[in-house]
């Protein structure tokens, strides 16, 4: 981030700048683009939640479809978030603290969500699960569900959100490298106390910052979502894909209430990540020697 | 506590740390491993200490197997280069992490632990700072509470990676003279690693000089220096000329120059000649074994350090002498030099 210079700050010398109509341009520019593509489409998202009025809005939230997909999508960030917590955490501590043969290509993995279209991902569980895929006919055997069901839908959210958590810790971790947790153990310190008392208050901001991205993709999620989940109303339909629906059936105020929801989830994602971001420069600069 | 190396080997993929070393430590010492960087020197640290493990060897703690426990099992006190203070406690959160993480038996009262910790804080002259951070500290306090910490656990060993690498030149100095201070009042049997000779030499009882995963010479700072028992220790520890030399029919050869100098017991073949910058003495030409020309002359303090040409076979060889200032040496003028003392040391 950087910072604006302080109010009593000196004028600037003429030829250290810009011609004054060369920056009226370029920030004419940037302004534009920005209400375009961002401002705008956030505007009308609220102006259609609310292009009936405030009860109209509540009442569209609170249509049992609309409840049950914020129940659905809430219960899947929830799971997929915590697993992607817990497997990040020890990957990254695995990679980041010791070598062992197939760092490499574990990273790599790692890697591979965000390198695969997210239709593909759920296509991957439909291959496996579905009813001609590898496991469909056991599954089936054993009335066990998970394509077009909530198993299938976490299984995809948590695909698609993997790296979230790891890809922001293995940096960190590596760079804090591990004379801490050898000190915490020539001290006498176990290992589980090590990675409780020294390891994880060094990370908890890297931790929250990735587990607030991994959320914010887990709750918004389409692609794959929509490839395994069958869309069986007030079932498996999750916010994003309510939306879908039902503006394709021009129930705009209810589609743009349910938007409005995802909407608000990004500006206090935005707003949370910048006060993080914050905390881990300062814990950056904590540690410079 | 004792601490005994026997047969000691480490290897990094090919690479190889740590070359068969062995070395014994008494109760008490207080042990320089001096060498430069990939002597293996900080390699037989983590050993000692059960941060890294040999692939063969024995480590003895007063003859008891200490490679049978894990590090926090060995009661070592380890101080690391960067401090590796734990960023997130405070000062006094720091010292008293190795007593908060004792088992219950064993483990002292809030009272006690308050009353140990402030007491290491006085001892290393910083309880002022027991509320501060680390990033609020600076080096030379970082490394001292760094100590604090390692002594906290009642060490009976204290190891110390290159403790003052990380600090300027002054602050460097001050440490030095108090960690010998402070080990004359805890005596607690210490090593230390450093490729710097000047603090190893000021510092240290004894020396143990390494290089390339062996230990060449152990002895005290005086016997290192004045004795040293390899090429690589006379070229490693103070400044040496080294010139290469041919010893044939009972005469020493530079080039094709005859150098007028007692031979000893010095084999004959190819050798190497080995003489510290200040055992020089410099008189008028012809007057000692080989005659140069001064080329730059750089004077400040007691001596004068000069470059001077030596002409061997039509070639000009560099050799850098310090004089004492009773008389200026001047660019141009000719010298002739005499060795006071030197050594010959056999092979190309």
């Amino acid at each position: 981030m950087t910072s604006i210079s302080k109010s009593h700050a000196p004028p600037v010398p003429q030829g250290r700048t810009e011609p004054l109509l060369v920056r009226i341009v370029l920030i004419a520019i940037a302004v534009t683009f920005l209400t375009i593509f961002v401002v705008l489409p956030l505007v009308v998202v609220f102006a259609g939640a609310f292009a009936r009025g405030v009860d109209a809005y509540l009442a569209a939230l609170a249509e049992p479809e609309a409840l049950s997909a914020i129940r659905l999508t809430l219960l899947v960030a929830a799971i997929s978030v915590t697993l992607n917590l817990v497997f990040g955490v020890i990957a990254a501590w695995a990679v980041a603290k010791f070598d062992f043969p197939g760092k490499t290509l574990l990273v790599t993995l790692i890697d591979l969500p965000f390198s695969v279209s997210p239709v593909i991902s759920g296509l991957v569980f439909v291959l496996l699960f579905g009813a001609q895929g590898y496991f469909g006919s056991w599954l089936a055997a054993h009335d066990i569900r998970i394509l077009f069901a909530v198993p299938g839908i976490v299984l995809a959210t948590t695909f698609v959100t993997f790296p979230f958590v790891a890809r922001e810790l293995i940096p960190l971790m590596q760079e804090q490298g591990t004379q801490e947790e050898e000190a915490a153990i020539s001290l006498g310190a176990s290992g589980l106390r090590t990675f409780l008392r020294v390891t994880i208050p060094n990370i908890k901001w890297g931790v929250l910052y990735g587990v607030l991205l991994c959320n914010a993709r887990a709750m918004g999620e389409f692609g794959a979502v929509s490839v395994v989940s069958g869309h069986i109303r007030g079932e498996t339909n999750t916010m994003p894909l309510l939306v879908e629906i039902l503006y394709n059936e021009y129930q705009f105020v209810t589609s743009f209430a349910i938007a409005s929801l995802l909407a608000m989830l990004a500006l206090v994602t935005l707003i949370v990540k910048t006060i993080l971001e914050g905390r881990l420069e300062e814990g950056q600069t904590a540690r410079d020697d | 506590m004792t601490i005994e190396v026997r047969h000691l080997i480490k290897r990094f993929g090919t690479f190889t740390a740590l070359d068969n070393v062995d070395l014994k430590v008494e109760t008490g010492e207080l042990v320089a491993l001096l060498g430069p960087s990939g002597s293996g020197k900080t390699s037989l640290l983590r050993i000692i200490a059960g941060l890294d493990w040999p692939d063969a060897g024995e480590v003895r703690f007063d003859g008891e197997d200490a490679l049978a426990r894990g590090a926090g099992e060995r009661q070592v006190g380890f101080v690391f280069q960067h401090y590796a203070l734990f960023r997130h406690m405070n000062v006094f959160e720091n010292v008293a992490f190795g007593l908060r993480v004792q088992p219950r038996a064993i483990r002292p009262n809030e009272a006690r632990i308050r009353k140990r910790v402030m007491d290491l804080l006085e001892l290393v002259q910083l309880d002022w700072l027991a509320d501060r951070y680390p990033s609020q500290l600076s080096g030379g306090q970082r490394q001292r509470i760094a100590l604090a910490r390692a002594l906290a656990i009642e060490p009976r060993i204290l190891l110390l990676d290159e403790p003052f690498g990380a600090l300027d030149a002054k602050v460097r100095k001050e440490l030095r003279r108090w960690l010998r201070q402070l080990h004359e009042e805890i005596h607690v049997t210490s090593i230390f690693v450093t490729h710097d000779q000047e603090e190893a030499l000021e510092v240290a009882n004894r020396v143990v000089v390494m290089d390339k995963g062996k230990i060449e010479q152990i002895g005290t700072p005086a016997e290192v220096y004045d004795n040293p028992a390899t090429p690589f220790v006379h070229g490693f520890i103070g400044e040496s000329i080294v010139l290469p030399v041919q010893v044939s029919g009972g005469q020493m050869l530079l080039g094709d120059k005859v150098l007028d100098l007692d031979l000893r017991d010095a084999r004959t073949g190819p050798s190497h000649l080995f003489i510290r910058r200040h055992d020089v003495t410099v008189l008028p030409p012809g007057g000692g074994v080989i005659d140069g020309d001064v080329k730059r002359v750089r004077a400040f303090g007691p001596t004068q350090r000069a470059d001077i040409a030596l002409h061997v076979g039509g070639a000009e060889t560099l050799i850098e002498i310090d004089a004492p200032r009773d008389r200026d040496l001047k660019p141009g003028e000719i010298v002739s030099l005499q060795p006071r003392r030197y050594r010959i040391f056999a092979g190309a």
